[in-house]
């Protein structure tokens, strides 16, 4: 015998339910994992920055629960570097959906001397001891996070249910090994479980969702024009966290962002992408990941995400 | 709008499934240009001439030190026909751990053999537990076709050999597609191959774009695990009481009568609500809010399931557990089964058989089950539980075994009596 040609089962055979269009199949995995938590944690909290992968996050958190509102407070780890378009929309998303958000601000751990301003200005690494202290301080016990599997390699090895003990450390020997749909939620005292409910989505099925449900995101996901500098082949912009240096020309571009984190290390990508379609069409064509075109923190080194995450960043 | 594909990987070290699915995602242009500027520059500096394409797959730092692959890993990849979420699962340590996981989600599977080796004894293992957790549909690449000569003859051996352990197991021929593959030079993975002109058959890439998925349990009768009660007690919505979750298997509509367990309450669907609007009709895999006509004590952990073909609801279960700890089964174990939305306390009163994956043979009464064992246990549960078969319905035929001390996953349970179907007689 060689090859076999494949027919179709008879209708009734077992299988895994999909429902029938992807997004559709991935807005209710999300829901359903949202829920679960809802179902079998104390005090959950969701990491809410405004950025795209969270405003979705909180979307379906809304669907989720509707017409009840959303049973979980947000938090936001504010590195003081944040884009004030980004601030003002995650302030609107808090009135509109009637949240309460806990701002653990990073500029307090730096006056209370427990982390430490780098050289080099980056405040996204100095992030993980204000999360883990507004965790314990909080006692929350299920943190949702954005992360998706298809950001990075590290990430690829993550569970939708990622264990973190009592230092907030992720130990990829220690993860669980996820069945079905069933995930175990079980955890000891100090120890609290990271949820990521877009573990399966691309970017670029993030995207065709916000365009599917018209779902509201800050303006610099848009093309605009902005005053930019050239550093470690990404284009920065002036602000809180610092300027040009000498030697590094200032330029007038159109550009947006792919990704929306701490200033001084998240870079603008030129674009012309005004509306969602644009932006689709835009992904499509990229040969660049969303963190490569936009993230300094990744390049650091081959296993930099891991290191981090070890640590017990998002 | 394009279906979903889900979709297993399995294989032994070396046969080169790391590379194979580099090739899958670099072919399909999943690969960016920074991914792959990143993998050249660690290939290089690893002494290799050309990029390993491997190294896009594995991401720990542990793996890219030592060369293998020790978690599962998912990638994501689509072509205009289909998307595809694939779990990467390896194969040495732990193997019946990684690829219970990848399975259990999957609709089909990729098991690598190589042209050299010919099918393996962990071929036939994989392929057994592929089996048992239900993935009903198999493709075996035999990969470095190109290390026999791209030979006709040798490859046909080891289809057959694979397709006749694949039948014994309860596959039927049509379901099992075998494909030459050389996944380093890229032989049959998206474009046919123009050196193997003997082989009729399609691009596994194109096999994975057309096959048709074991589609949704929307025939099977209704199972609905209830997760959460939404009340919002708003001034919007005062008395407003509806039951969410995901539809486990069946198809649903307003007016159905249905079944509350374990209390046996009949009432009726008086709507699907969705943040959209309320649905005429919605079926398994999708989330949803169920109001009933009856005002009933339906809390999270009951099940809602069709009045006419109802599930049995017992605290005695004979199961399958495929045991993915280190720490060793004994009789009389204390645990936790979490079985749909309910987690309760459970005793395993007896281990019964274990299974020989490799002669497809069982023991009986073992003493133990160890890391990777595959046994027939029977479980008494604190509280009676709704529950099928797992070979007639997978959601609600599946449980967790949880350690009550430390809360880790112990084991995969399947309830019936799966054994026997892979075509062991006992």
């Amino acid at each position: 015998m060689t090859a076999v040609v494949s027919r179709s089962r008879p209708a009734g055979d077992v299988g895994v339910p999909a429902v029938g269009d992807h997004l559709t199949a991935l807005e209710s995995e999300a829901i359903h994992i949202i829920r679960e938590v809802a179902g079998e944690f104390d005090r959950p909290v969701i990491l809410f920055s405004g950025g795209k992968d969270s405003t979705l996050l909180l979307h379906l958190a809304v669907k989720a629960f509707w017409p009840a509102p959303v049973p979980f407070p947000l938090l936001h780890v504010d590195t003081g570097h944040n884009f004030p378009e980004v601030l003002q929309f995650r302030d609107k998303m808090v009135a509109k959906h009637n949240l309460r958000l806990i701002v653990a601000e990073v500029q307090r751990w730096i006056d209370e001397g427990k982390v430490a301003e780098r050289p080099d200005g980056t405040r996204n690494p100095l992030q993980t001891v204000p999360l883990l202290d507004t965790i314990a301080e909080h006692r929350f016990d299920a943190v949702f996070g954005g992360g998706r599997r298809d950001e990075e390699r590290a990430r690829a090895k993550e569970r939708i249910f990622s264990l973190r003990n009592a230092f907030g450390q992720w130990e990829p020997r220690r993860q669980r090994p996820e069945l079905w749909n069933l995930y175990n939620g079980r955890h000891r005292p100090g120890e609290h479980v990271r949820v990521f409910p877009l573990s399966n989505w691309t970017e670029l099925d993030v995207w065709h969702y916000i365009a599917r449900e018209n779902i509201e995101l800050p303006s610099i996901y848009y093309a605009h024009e902005r005053e930019v500098f050239r550093r470690d082949g990404m284009w920065l912009t002036a602000g809180p966290w610092g300027g040009p240096r000498e030697g590094e020309q200032v330029v007038r571009k159109m550009v947006r962002y792919r990704t929306v984190g701490d200033g001084s290390c998240t870079g603008a990508v030129e674009s012309h992408a005004t509306t969602v379609e644009d932006v689709i069409a835009e992904v499509t064509a990229s040969r660049l990941t969303e963190r490569g075109a936009t993230r300094a923190d990744d390049r650091l080194s081959e296993a930099a995400m891991e290191d981090r995450k070890r640590e017990g960043y998002f | 709008m394009s279906s979903l594909l889900r979709l297993a990987t399995a294989g032994s070290v070396d046969d080169g499934k790391s590379t194979l699915v580099g090739r899958l995602l670099y072919d399909t242009k999943s690969v960016l240009a920074d991914q792959l500027d990143a993998v050249t520059r660690a290939s290089v500096d690893r002494g290799l001439s050309t990029p390993d394409l491997s190294l896009l797959v594995d991401g720990l730092r542990s793996e890219r030190e030592q060369g293998i692959t020790i978690d599962v890993a998912y990638r994501y990849f689509a072509t205009p026909k289909r998307k595809f979420v694939l779990a990467d699962t390896p194969g040495h340590v732990q193997y019946t751990r990684n690829t219970v996981t990848g399975a259990s989600t999957a609709h089909l599977a990729v098991l690598l053999v190589d042209a050299r080796n010919g099918v393996i004894e962990q071929t036939r293992r994989h392929a057994a537990v592929l089996a048992l957790l239900g993935v009903r549909r198999l493709v075996l690449a035999v990969n470095k076709i190109d290390l026999v000569g791209y030979d006709e003859a040798r490859f046909t051996a080891i289809a057959d050999e694979f397709t006749a352990h694949a039948v014994a197991l309860g596959y039927s021929p049509e379901e099992v597609q075998a494909i030459p593959v050389s996944a380093l030079h890229g032989d049959n993975v998206v474009q046919k191959s123009g050196r193997t002109p003997w082989y009729r058959g399609p691009a596994l890439l194109e096999h994975l774009e057309t096959v048709p998925v074991a589609d949704n349990p929307h025939d099977e009768p209704l199972r609905f695990p209830v997760q959460y009660v939404i009340r919002p007690r708003t001034a919007e919505h005062p008395d407003y009481r509806g039951y969410a979750g995901q539809i486990a298997s069946g198809t649903i509509r307003p007016g159905d009568e249905v079944l509350v367990l374990p209390s046996g309450l009949r009432s009726r669907v008086e709507r699907i609500d969705t943040a959209d609007g309320p649905l005429d009709e919605a079926s398994a895999g999708r989330s949803v809010t169920l109001v009933l006509a009856d005002d009933l004590d339906v809390a999270r952990g009951d099940l809602i399931a069709a009045v006419d073909a109802p599930p049995r609801v017992t605290g005695e279960l004979s199961a399958a557990l495929c045991w993915l700890a280190e720490k060793p089964l004994t009789p009389g174990a204390r645990v936790l089964v979490k079985h749909g939305t309910k987690t309760v306390q459970a005793l395993v009163e007896r281990l019964d058989a274990r299974f020989d994956e490799q002669r497809l043979a069982t023991i009986e009464a073992p003493e133990t089950l160890r890391l990777n064992d595959i046994g027939q246990v029977a479980v008494r549960t604190a509280e009676p539980l709704p529950v099928d078969d797992y070979t007639t319905a997978h959601r609600n035929g599946a449980f967790l075994v949880i350690d009550p001390p430390t809360g880790d996953t112990l084991a995969a349970g399947l309830i019936g009596a799966p054994l026997p179907s892979l075509g062991v007689g006992r």
